[in-house]
Formats: C-alpha cells, sequence, structure tokens
C-alpha cells in the first residue's frame, strides 16, 4: 500500500466517524426533546396540585408553628432511650419556608413523568457524549477545536454536571426543564450556525495547556451556568415570597410554579455554593491560559480581548463572593451580580468570538 | 439587612445579641460601618482610611475594576495593534481625540485605570494587615466562652444523664481535642473552636494576589520584546542594533540583553491540501542552530510555534514567515548590482506576498550616471492561471514574481526613516515599454530585461523567512507562584468551615445532669449540625440518657426551628 492509499484511507475513516458523530448529536437532540415534553407533562401533572406550603408557613402564625426536631443520625439499635436530637434554628432576619416538593408537586403521574425525562436525559446525554467521542476521533484531538465543537461539548458537560449532581441525591430534578430547554438551544445553534466540518488545529492551538485550559474552561462554564439558572429562579421565588409575607396576592400560574421549587434561601445557598466551588477552578483555568499564552506568544498576559474578558468575569465573581460577605449585599444584590458574571462569561464565548477580533480566532465561523 | 440572609453569623445579627462574644470573630473581615468622622483633618484621615479598606469599598473598587477593563476589549489597544489604531483615528477624527484624552486606545496603563487598581491594592493592604493581627490575636487567644442560652444558636441538643457533669465535661473537652478541635474548659462548659486554616486560606489568598501584582508589575518595567525577520541562512546576534523592532520596559536597560546568537537552517511549513480547510497551516517548524556567549558552543534545535526556545531568561518565538525570492540586479555591462534574497511580507492566508527592491548604490545607467532601482514585488507562491491577483495555496506550488521597476532617486539618504517594504516614488520614473509601466511575471531563474539597455533583474530562486520574537518577563516565576498560592488559598477559604462547638454540663434541680451542646458556623451550613450530631453520639455513649422527667424540659426547642434535612442540599 502507498502512503497515498494509507492517508486516503485514514481520511475516509475519520469522514466515516465524523458522519456517525453528527448522526448522533442529532439523535441526542431527538431524544433531548422526548426528554422536554416529559419535563412539560411532569410540570402539567404537577399543576394539579394545591400545595400552598410557602404560603402556610409565611403567613401562620408564628406560635402555631410546630418546632420539628430532627435526629440527624440515630444511634445503635441496643440503646433503650432516644438518642440525642439536633435542632436547628434557621438564622435571624431568616424566611422560615419549606422547599417545595419539585415540578410533580406531589403528583404521582407528575412525579412518574419527571422519573420517564430524567431517564430520557441519562440516555441523551450518552448518546451526545458518543457523538462527542466521535467528532474527537475523527479529528484526532479534543473535541473543542472551533464554536461548534465547543457547543456540543459544552451542553454535554452541562447536563453531565446536572446528571452528577442528581446522582449525589441533591435535590436538582426541578432544574430539568429549563436545563434541557436551553441544552437545546445550545444545540440548536451549534448545528445550524455554528456547524464546522471536522478538521485539524493550526498550529498555535497545539499544546497540552490547551487540553487543561479549555476542558476546565468549559467545566466552569456549565457549572456557572447552572448556578446561573438557579439564581434566576431564586429571584422569582424570593419575589414571591415577599409579595406573601407582605399580604400580598400572587397570580395563579406563579403561585403553582413557584410553590413548587425549593425556598428562596434554599436557591441562593445552592447558587452560592455552585459559584463558589468552580471560583477557585475558574481561577486556575485562567492561569492556565496564561501558561498558554506564554508558550505561544511569548507573553503570559496581554489584555487580548479573550483575556481580558475572562479577567472581567473572575473580577465580576469575586465581587459576587465579597458580596456575599457584606452585610446589605446579600440576598437580591448579590444574585444580580452573579448574573452580571455569568453574562460576561457569556460574552465572552459568544460576544468576543464573534464581534470582537483578538488572537484568540478560532471561532470558526 | 436584607429580608434573606442566609448566613447571618458573622456579625451577630439582629436578634442574635444574647450570643454576645460567642457569635463574633468567627471572621476577621472588617465591620462595615458609614459613621460620619468627627471634625478635623485627622478625623477625616481616618475617616477616609476606614472607608477605603472596607469591604464596601472593595467590593466597588472591584466592580470598577472589571467596568473598566471593558473599553480596552473593545477599542483597537495601541500595546496591541498599533495600525487599528491608526485606522481607527482616520476613520473617526473627533471620537479619536476624545479617545486620546481619556486615555482609551490603552486602557491597561491610563491614569484612571491604574489609579482604580492602585486603590484596591492599597484598600487590600490596608485589609490584611489589621487582619492578620486580629488572627494572630485569635490564635493566641482561646475559643470565646459559651454563651448564655445555647438554645439560640443554629444547630442545639440536649439530654439528661445521670454522668457527673464534670465527667461529662472532661469527656467532652477530651472528645473534642481528639477531633482537633482547640478546646478548653470555661465556666460550666467546654468551649472548642475548629477551622481556622479558613482564615489562612483567606489571607494566603489576597496576600498571594499582592504578590501576583507585585510581579506583573515589574514584568511590565524590566521587560523586553524584540523581532528579528531572518531569511533561511541567515543569523542573529542578541545586541540592540540587530532588532528590526524592540519594545522595553521603562526600567530596562541594553545590558540585561542575555549574549547569544542563532542562525536559520530551515524553515518548513505543511498545509492542509485538500478539505473545506485546505490551506490551513499544520505545522511550521524552524530548524536552528544556537551558541550561548561569544564563544559558546553552537547546538542544534528546533523552534516550533508553541515551543519557544529558552536561552538564559529569554525566550525565542516563532511568530511569522514568509517568502524572500533571490533576486539578481545587473546594469546594462551586464555587472551584478545586486544579489540577496528580498523577504516579502504576506498579505492574506494563502502568503500573496508584497514587497520592495532597493539597488541603492553601485549601480549606473547607460550613460554612465549613478542611478539608484526600485522594483516592486509582488509574489504568488501558487499561481493557478485566471486568478492574477492573489495565490491560491500557500506552499510553494507554481510560484510566480510580478516585478515592476523603477529609476532616479530612492530618497534613502534624505535622513528621514522608511520602511523596507514600501518604494517612495517622488523621485523615481516608472520604466516603460510600448504599452506603458514594464511589469512581467516571472517564474524562478527567469529574467526580466529592462528597457533601453538599461540592465535586467532575474528571479533565481525562492527561500523562506521566518520571524523570531525573543522575550524577557522577569518576574513571571513569582507571578507564577503568586497565582497557584492564590489557588490553593482560595480552595482553604472557600471550602473550609470555620466553626465553634460549646457543650455545658450542669446538675439540674432534680439532682440530674442535663447536657447541652451547640454548633455555630460561620456560614450556615448543613455540616454544622451534622458535626454536632456526630459528637453528640459520641458524648452520649459515655454519658447515656437519663429517664426523662413527666414535665417538659425547661429548654423547648426554639419555636423558630427548621428540620435540619432542609439544609442537606
Ligand atoms: C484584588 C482585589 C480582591 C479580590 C480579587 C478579592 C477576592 C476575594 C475572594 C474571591 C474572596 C472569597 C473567598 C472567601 O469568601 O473566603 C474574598 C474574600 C474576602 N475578601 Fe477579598 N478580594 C480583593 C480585595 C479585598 C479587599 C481590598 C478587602 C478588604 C477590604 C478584602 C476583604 C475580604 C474579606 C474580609 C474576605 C472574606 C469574606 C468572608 O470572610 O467571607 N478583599 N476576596
Amino acid at each position: 500500500m502507498t502512503l497515498a492509499a494509507a492517508t486516503d484511507l485514514a481520511a475516509a475513516t475519520n469522514e466515516h466517524l465524523a458522519n456517525l458523530s453528527n448522526t448522533l448529536i442529532y439523535s441526542a437532540m431527538a431524544v433531548y426533546t422526548l426528554a422536554f415534553f416529559a419535563y412539560i407533562t411532569e410540570w402539567i401533572f404537577g399543576s394539579r396540585s394545591k400545595i400552598g406550603r410557602t404560603a402556610a408557613a409565611l403567613t401562620a402564625d408564628p406560635a402555631e408553628r410546630k418546632a420539628p426536631a430532627v435526629t440527624v443520625k440515630k444511634g445503635g439499635s441496643t440503646a433503650v432511650l432516644e438518642r440525642p436530637k439536633v435542632v436547628v434554628r434557621a438564622a435571624a432576619g431568616q424566611r422560615d419556608v419549606p422547599d417545595g416538593p419539585g415540578a410533580h408537586g406531589g403528583d404521582e403521574q407528575g412525579d412518574l413523568y419527571g422519573r420517564i425525562a430524567v431517564s430520557l436525559t441519562v440516555l441523551a446525554f450518552l448518546i451526545e457524549l458518543a457523538g462527542v467521542i466521535a467528532r474527537a476521533a475523527s479529528v484526532e484531538r479534543a473535541p473543542w477545536g472551533n464554536m461548534y465543537e465547543f457547543n456540543i461539548t459544552f451542553s454535554t458537560v452541562a447536563v453531565g454536571v446536572y446528571l452528577s449532581l442528581l446522582a449525589l441525591k441533591k435535590n436538582v430534578r426541578w432544574m430539568g426543564l429549563f436545563l434541557i430547554t436551553s441544552v437545546l438551544l445550545d444545540l440548536g445553534i451549534a448545528v445550524t450556525v455554528l456547524y464546522t466540518a471536522s478538521d485539524q488545529l493550526v498550529p498555535a492551538l497545539h499544546s497540552y495547556w490547551l487540553y487543561i485550559h479549555v476542558s476546565t474552561a468549559i467545566l466552569c462554564g456549565a457549572v456557572f451556568y447552572v448556578g446561573a439558572v438557579t439564581t434566576i429562579l431564586y429571584l422569582f421565588k424570593d419575589s414571591y415570597e415577599s409579595k406573601l409575607a407582605a399580604g400580598g396576592k400572587p397570580g395563579k400560574f406563579a403561585t403553582s410554579f413557584l410553590e413548587r421549587l425549593p425556598a428562596s434561601s434554599s436557591l441562593d445557598k445552592f447558587s452560592y455554593r455552585v459559584n463558589a466551588a468552580v471560583f477557585p477552578l475558574w481561577t486556575f483555568t485562567i492561569i492556565a491560559g496564561a501558561i498558554w499564552a506564554g508558550d505561544a506568544w511569548g507573553r503570559y498576559w496581554g489584555w487580548d480581548p479573550k483575556e481580558t474578558w475572562a479577567f472581567i468575569t473572575w473580577v465580576a465573581y469575586a465581587c459576587y463572593l465579597h458580596a456575599r460577605a457584606t452585610a446589605g449585599w446579600k440576598g437580591r444584590k448579590a444574585a444580580y451580580l452573579a448574573l452580571i458574571a455569568f453574562g460576561c462569561w457569556l460574552f465572552n464565548y459568544y460576544g468576543v468570538n464573534i464581534f470582537v477580533s483578538g488572537k484568540h480566532s478560532y471561532a470558526g465561523v | 439587612m436584607s429580608k434573606t440572609t442566609p448566613d447571618a453569623t458573622r456579625t451577630p445579627p439582629a436578634g442574635d445579641e444574647d450570643l454576645g462574644a460567642a457569635g463574633s470573630q468567627l471572621s476577621t473581615a472588617p465591620e462595615d460601618t458609614l459613621n460620619m468622622p468627627s471634625l478635623g483633618v485627622i478625623g477625616w484621615a481616618r475617616w477616609f482610611w476606614r472607608q477605603l479598606t472596607s469591604m464596601r469599598v472593595a467590593l466597588l473598587l472591584l466592580l470598577l475594576l472589571s467596568l473598566g477593563a471593558i473599553p480596552g476589549s473593545l477599542i483597537p489597544q495601541s500595546g496591541t495593534d498599533e495600525t487599528k489604531v491608526a485606522d481607527f483615528r482616520k476613520n473617526n477624527p473627533t471620537l479619536g481625540d476624545l479617545y486620546d484624552k481619556l486615555g482609551l486606545f490603552h486602557v491597561y496603563s491610563s491614569v484612571w485605570f491604574s489609579a482604580i487598581y492602585i486603590l484596591l491594592f492599597v484598600s487590600l493592604i490596608g485589609c490584611i494587615i489589621p487582619r492578620t493581627w486580629q488572627f494572630v490575636g485569635q490564635l493566641r487567644g482561646r475559643p470565646p466562652g459559651a454563651p448564655k442560652r445555647l438554645t439560640r444558636l443554629p444547630a442545639y441538643t440536649t439530654w439528661r444523664t445521670e454522668t457527673e457533669p464534670e465527667q461529662v465535661r472532661e469527656a467532652a473537652l477530651a472528645l473534642l481535642k481528639k477531633r482537633r478541635f482547640r478546646a478548653h474548659l470555661a465556666g460550666d462548659a467546654v468551649a472548642a473552636e475548629k477551622g481556622y486554616l479558613r482564615e489562612v486560606g483567606n489571607l494566603a489568598f489576597h496576600i498571594a494576589l499582592i504578590v501576583l501584582l507585585i510581579a506583573f508589575a515589574w514584568g511590565q518595567l524590566f521587560k523586553m520584546e524584540g523581532n528579528k525577520l531572518i531569511v533561511e541562512g541567515g543569523g542573529f546576534s542578541n545586541t540592540l542594533t540587530q532588532y528590526d523592532d524592540f519594545k522595553s520596559g521603562s526600567l530596562f536597560t541594553a545590558d540585561d540583553l542575555d549574549p547569544f546568537s542563532f542562525n536559520l537552517k530551515d524553515f518548513q511549513g505543511t498545509y492542509e491540501k485538500s478539505g473545506p480547510n485546505r490551506g490551513t497551516a499544520r505545522t511550521f517548524q524552524a530548524d536552528v542552530t544556537y551558541s550561548l556567549g561569544a564563544y559558546g558552543k553552537s547546538k542544534k534545535t528546533i523552534i516550533k510555534v508553541n515551543e519557544p526556545l529558552e536561552i538564559g531568561d529569554s525566550k525565542v518565538y516563532l511568530t511569522a514567515h514568509g517568502y524572500a525570492p533571490v533576486i539578481t540586479v545587473r546594469d546594462g555591462k551586464g555587472n551584478v548590482v545586486y544579489h540577496d534574497a528580498v523577504p516579502l511580507l504576506p498579505l492574506d492566508a494563502n502568503i500573496t506576498s508584497s514587497g520592495v527592491v532597493k539597488v541603492m548604490d553601485g549601480y549606473r545607467d547607460p550613460k554612465g550616471a549613478r542611478q539608484q532601482l526600485g522594483f516592486e514585488a509582488f509574489f504568488l507562491p501558487t499561481y493557478t492561471p485566471g486568478n492574477e491577483v492573489s495565490s491560491t495555496f500557500p506552499a510553494l506550488g507554481n510560484p510566480v514574481l510580478n516585478l515592476a521597476g523603477y529609476y532616479g532617486d530612492l530618497g534613502v539618504d534624505a535622513g528621514v526613516p522608511q520602511s523596507v517594504y514600501q518604494l517612495d516614488k517622488t523621485h523615481l520614473k516608472p520604466f516603460k515599454n510600448g504599452k506603458g509601466q514594464q511589469r512581467e511575471n516571472l517564474r524562478p531563474g527567469e529574467t526580466m530585461k529592462l528597457p533601453n539597455g538599461a540592465g535586467s533583474i532575474t528571479y533565481e530562486s525562492t527561500e523562506e523567512w521566518a520571524n523570531f520574537q525573543v522575550t524577557r518577563q522577569p518576574g513571571s516565576g513569582w507571578a507564577l507562584a503568586g497565582a497557584i498560592a492564590a489557588i490553593f488559598g482560595l480552595a482553604g477559604s472557600l471550602f473550609i468551615q470555620r466553626r465553634r462547638v460549646w457543650v455545658r454540663a450542669v446538675k439540674g434541680d432534680d439532682g440530674i445532669t442535663v447536657v447541652e451542646m451547640a454548633g455555630l458556623g460561620r456560614s450556615e451550613s448543613a455540616k454544622v449540625p451534622e458535626e454536632l450530631g456526630a459528637l453528640a453520639d459520641t458524648l452520649y455513649d459515655q454519658a447515656p440518657g437519663a429517664p426523662e422527667p413527666d414535665e417538659d424540659p425547661t429548654d423547648t426547642p426554639d419555636p423558630q426551628a427548621v428540620p435540619a434535612e432542609r439544609l442537606e442540599k
């Protein structure tokens, strides 16, 4: 076999893999769409239940409220007497509101559809993951050389983060509908606007720092995204609770929808944890990028638009963390900062790639 | 205080006054006060300093820093792209003047941007110093004693036991110490605290930021960056005069240049041959030999795009490449007056290139008068008939050199610096043939005869050139160390919980011991009640419960209590 024939054969295999990848991505989109409808169904069935726990908690006379003591840990069965119970008290000034039951609102059928939706999400995730891997195999490198690849990898990781949180038994199933909606949007943009036939990287993108830098950037983005979704829902739920506490009567749709979400304080805390947990990783991502820039362009920091926006994003998240520690900035104000920070992240990805030219021009659009 | 305060324990919030000292000092963050100053210069100065080092102002300065960084990413910057700035000025003269006044063409070295970050770092230092002392004080002191009413703490548990209070307290002290709490007996209760590394991490992070900034500033002051274009076979030695262009920080001196030299043996570029990305570069590499010092041994190496050559403190990067046709110019008598490889500048991704050939001396016209010659060169590495103006592939497929000549005075002796890639045609006249200006396409080896016996120009062959950027960035090691310390500090600060536990044991009126345990975290976390539960369980084994009295114990749990499970998200 001549060398040329061998290259042709390799090219054919790659083309085959690239086509396979496209098919898988489209299939994943189809399954995500099914999952999307299942989540919708869950929400619809859930609206049958009339729970109103938040309202009950916020309008009840404090004296009537039960003091539910909870045993955090039960001892061995030999103990005759009951073990001591740990009682947890909400911090002063915090609304004492129970978490909603989730999208299904306690409705059994709704719950069934919710489970179906999660199963479909898992399936779609696996298919999409296979698609990403096939794509990587077809180009013989990591799947993030252009915006199309970045998008498909990003949504895979975002769904992966969501499923991992579910697997860790975190109360996040309610997020499913919002997440899958945006995943579908992300994939839709990827296959229509951003699609680039599979190909190799320009030499400037050959570096193992690229692998480290971009993979952590994608992971950070996915987690920041989960944080941002929670923050938005927190803002809605918080105004809902404030309205109730002030004696107002929120609309029927808002009630049905927001009653099922966790309490605003839980949402707030969750988004804080998520954002705080990835902030060190984001710091690392920027540093890895700086090291790569040092190798590629002879300076580790040059205020290239992409670098500048990574820095702005970093400072914005640092602002948010500071705000959380500063009296008077907690709650809604800090939440707005978190959203601005995520906005910076988004702009760094879409805005800078499309509107601003710099050294990071690998967008392929 | 806003309505939702999920971590309300750092400064004891309203309603928790009875926690007193127990809840204080869990963080060394400065308290935020907006008290108006007492009159007098010192009063104002102190007020100003306190404001500058407050969290609120730190937050504002951080916000300003991120806002201030935005224009620099949207407006062309002279530091990165001088030509774009010039274009912008030409297209928007009024806006350009305004931007100039505001320093918007060099945002990151402008007065106002510097003012923001200098204030931020003054604030940072002013914040770190007192916090460090405060923290050292906390380490020297002991965890504060138990508040009077433990029931008001975020996590609480109690039981009755027949064990003596002293024994319970002793057991508790031993248990807490074993769990690596700092614990001591204070009155009727054991006070314990853990998680000081959080504060260490936080201080380390903020100090690392200062190190990072100083290293960055140091690098800006002492950095150097120079470019040198070398044609295959050519060489370079690291002295100021050899550079095509050279930039350096304000404190850099020529003595700081590392003594080294290198030669470019060969440059290789490969390109995608087919597919939608046809022509995209695959590999660039430069084979060089280099030597350190004046008489160093020469070594061979390869420089690639992401793999600079490191010599001493300098790094040599491969940043650009192009073609350099070898040109020979002869006068009317056939004497060679010029023979050199002429580097041409690429105009597009397929390396359509242009440049000029300048014959400055040695040439005489057919009448024997001294004259200078200039040629405009336009080069297509891969010429496809029908496409006369641009190359169709970046590699040397079917090279064609298009030449047009001029004679007269090049203007190089006027003392005005001139680009080597442009002709100043004020004193030049084109060579003409019957149809106007003479302009011909040459292939390697071909010669264009100049009209009226003025001589000839030959395109012999094609060499490649590579551009090397030599940089020195002192302080980058420190910047890296600062960055790594910042990450670890940050992780410690964000992931470690600082918390306190109190265990009180007193004899009740009925002679039975009442044990109370309470926990307080810096932020409300599920971990605090969990840990308290585990501690209580262990202690319970050593001080087992006594039967409940008939009536309710006086310490009913607080009515505001919420289930622990709610926090476990
Ligand atoms: C370059 C500027 C700064 C950056 C990027 C920055 C970043 C951060 C970050 C990311 C945190 C979160 C870590 C944590 O919550 O433990 C933090 C915490 C903190 N920062 Fe800064 N900071 C800066 C300047 C300052 C200044 C000027 C002050 C003093 C006024 C300050 C005081 C604090 C304090 C007290 C905390 C701990 C808050 C707490 O205990 O929860 N920082 N900072």
